[in-house]
């Protein structure tokens, strides 16, 4: 085992993991194509974001534009604040509309934006007023009985 | 003239056990001394705690001058850089050639260039008569082989103290003159002072400048080897001609014999 | 009765007992090679050397294994989608199951048995043998010279090992996904790229295992140079370094997870 040898398998080793490195960051991971570029921030309010978690895509008219930074409390108004980080790319009207949306029946939840009119667009900082909460599979269930409930009281 | 290592009243325990109560000797420069005694009479103990691998219970340890027990870390590597030792089976590193372990400690302890070392190894194996060895792995050699590139190894830095840790151990007759005659050659020729610590008589009588008898953790005699030779002490008569019962006994201390077999049988 | 009962407190006490001491002279030692690495960096080509022999040994084994325990999953995982009729977020799951938990834990325990055995044998050996007792009276400090750079190739190999394993794996994920059983390739990485993130899972990923690098190489290292000096004295310290190591391993992953990936 002579030190050119050594030298030279080492040097392909490091150089293997390396090119795996790279391969999970740009290929498996969001490295690549999915990055968010010229992030710039907005915020939105919301009663309730339901399972809605932090890192979760921003998405319109199906297409991935931005993605969730961080969830918290407002302590005033007891409403859930969202910032999103949005693609540089993709400038929006201000009176956008922000939803919470499920993709499919179990699956994660992301927030979709649908655009208003309004000649003027969102900047960084600024806040979507119109928002809509999640829905909330529980509540709706019991709307639904109790209305079928006041249904069959009526009726009797 | 002062002597080079010098133990006085050396006490030395492992745990509970005590192997060496008051050894009491001197090597002068420039001498070859040989420490004599039976098997576990403690003679590698006392290597060790002249290389300061060990520490002693009492009793003084002074090598070149200097109190062994007492040096810190570093001036112990100092002190050890111009001692060498020749370990019992050589305890050559396995993983390098023949030519890396002579070259070790020039690598590690000097800076000279790669042309240097290569001369100087190349003189070292040559001194053992084993240039043409280079190239193998230790794994590849004979015990006899080994031992002697050990030997290149220990004398790479041109120490001076040698220790010799049994060098003739488990050697053909052949392979132990050849040893012997190196030791005692490199001992003239880098003017050094040996430690040859051994239970080969006849061989190291052949060679050594002084002898040291140990039994029981102490030093029961001493002398040129002519004295010893001449001796008329039991202890050394049985010895150096190989008797196997004398004042050393041949059982090992025991109930007795009888007692045994029958309680054995009873039980 | 009492007598047993006070017998079976005392083993365990004594286990415990013995136990904590040996993880407080596992500490000692760690601190010990970190006081003597400078040899390891100063003389790099020591340490290149032991990269050699725990990392670049080891990589047939850590592909080969990445590569089929992806191609496990992939089938598994679709057999579980497709009863929920989400076949395509199949790269999902082999791309996080790997390079979250996956990679970093069976390469560890594969390099444990691979590397970290032979490590501590080879330590164990060159006591055995004296070769440290000699390198010591030579003023050459073992642990400075042997143990450090030993310990420094596994924690530089382990990564990289890591990493080789999750991307053999999602291969072998996308071999059966794709090649074998037909789902859309497009959606198959479109769907792992969006799920899989950079950060979170990939570099939470690559710090598992350099921890568990440093927990394997100081655990052979450590057993290697405690060894008794016999032959049976090595064998024992290298069963122990695989059951220590791979427990360790298995036991830190537990609490990296729950730091990394709790909520």
């Amino acid at each position: 085992m002579t030190r050119t040898t050594v030298d030279l398998w080492v040097g392909i080793f490091v150089t293997m993991g390396v090119a795996a490195l790279v391969f999970l960051a740009l290929k498996v991971g969001n490295l690549g194509g999915g990055q968010v570029r010229n992030p710039y921030e907005l915020t939105a309010n919301f009663d309730n974001i339901g399972g809605l978690k932090a890192r979760a895509p921003v998405k319109s008219a199906g297409v991935v534009v931005g993605r969730i930074s961080s969830i918290h409390l407002d302590k005033q108004h007891y409403q859930a604040v969202v910032t999103l980080q949005m693609d540089g790319r993709y400038t929006f009207p201000k009176d956008t509309f922000a939803t919470i949306n499920t993709s499919g029946l179990l699956g994660e939840q992301y927030i979709g934006l649908e655009p208003g009119g309004d000649p003027e667009d969102l900047g960084a900082g600024d806040v979507i007023k119109k928002t809509q909460s999640a829905v909330v599979l529980e509540k709706l269930i019991s709307q639904f009985m109790f209305s079928k409930a006041e249904e069959g009281a009526a009726a009797k | 003239m002062p002597s080079l290592v010098s133990l006085r009243d050396v006490c030395f325990s492992y745990g509970s056990r005590d192997v060496l109560h008051g050894v009491t000797l001197d090597v002068p420069r420039g001498k070859l001394v040989a420490i004599m005694g039976g098997s576990g009479c403690g003679k590698t103990t006392l290597m060790r705690l002249i290389g300061g691998q060990l520490k002693p219970r009492s009793g003084q340890v002074t090598v070149c001058g200097a109190s062994v027990p007492a040096l810190d870390r570093e001036a112990l590597y100092a002190l050890r850089r111009r001692m060498s030792m020749l370990f019992q089976f050589g305890a050559l590193f396995t993983d390098m050639t023949v030519f890396d372990n002579v070259a070790f400690l020039m690598r590690e302890h000097s800076d000279m260039p790669e042309p240097v070392i290569r001369d100087l190894v190349l003189m070292k194996l040559h001194a053992v008569g084993l240039r043409g060895a280079e190239a193998l792995l230790p794994s590849e050699l004979s015990g006899g082989m080994a031992r002697r590139v050990a030997l290149a190894r220990a004398i790479a830095l041109d120490p001076e103290l040698m220790m010799y840790d049994e060098p003739f151990a488990g050697l053909d007759p052949i392979s132990l003159g050849v040893i012997g005659q190196l030791i005692r050659r490199l001992n003239n020729a880098l003017g050094a002072s040996s430690i040859v610590v051994t239970h080969d008589v006849q061989e190291s009588l052949q060679i050594v400048d002084y002898v040291y008898f140990l039994s029981g953790g102490k030093v029961v005699a001493e002398g040129t080897p002519e004295e010893i030779r001449a001796s008329r002490d039991p202890w050394v008569h049985q010895f150096v001609w190989g008797e196997t019962d004398g004042p050393v006994p041949f059982q090992v201390p025991a109930p007795s014999y009888e007692e045994a077999l029958l309680g054995v049988q009873r039980a | 009765m009492l007598e047993r009962t006070a017998y079976a407190f005392r083993l365990i006490g004594a286990k415990v007992v013995n136990g904590v001491w040996r993880v407080g002279q596992l500490a000692r030692f760690f601190a010990l090679i970190l006081l003597h690495s400078g040899t390891s960096f100063r003389r790099l080509q020591l340490t290149l050397r032991e990269v050699y022999f725990s990392g670049v040994l080891s990589l047939i084994i850590i592909m080969v294994s990445g590569l089929f325990v992806g191609m496990v999953l992939g089938l598994q995982g679709f057999d579980t989608l497709q009863r929920y009729g989400s076949e395509e977020i199949l790269g999902v799951l082999v791309a996080l199951s790997l390079v979250r938990e996956l990679g970093p834990v069976v390469a560890g325990l594969l390099f444990a048995s691979r590397a970290g055995s032979a490590m501590t044998a080879e330590i164990g050996l060159m006591k055995a043998t004296e070769q440290l007792a000699a390198m010591d009276m030579m003023a050459v400090d073992p642990v400075a010279r042997v143990v450090a750079p030993r310990f420094w190739g596994g924690v530089i190999s382990m990564p990289i090992l890591a990493l080789l394993f999750s991307a053999m794996g999602v291969l072998g994920g996308y071999l059966v996904g794709v090649m074998l059983i037909g789902i859309d390739s497009g959606s198959f990485w479109a769907q792992m790229q969006a799920a899989v993130d950079f950060r979170r899972d990939i570099l939470n990923g690559v710090i598992k295992s350099v921890v568990f690098g440093v927990a394997v190489s100081l655990v052979a290292v450590f057993e290697g140079y405690d060894s008794d000096a016999t032959a049976e004295g090595v064998s024992r310290a290298t069963t122990r370094t695989v059951v220590t190591s791979s427990l360790a391993i298995l036991g830190l992953d537990f609490i990296l997870t729950s730091f990394m990936f709790r909520g």
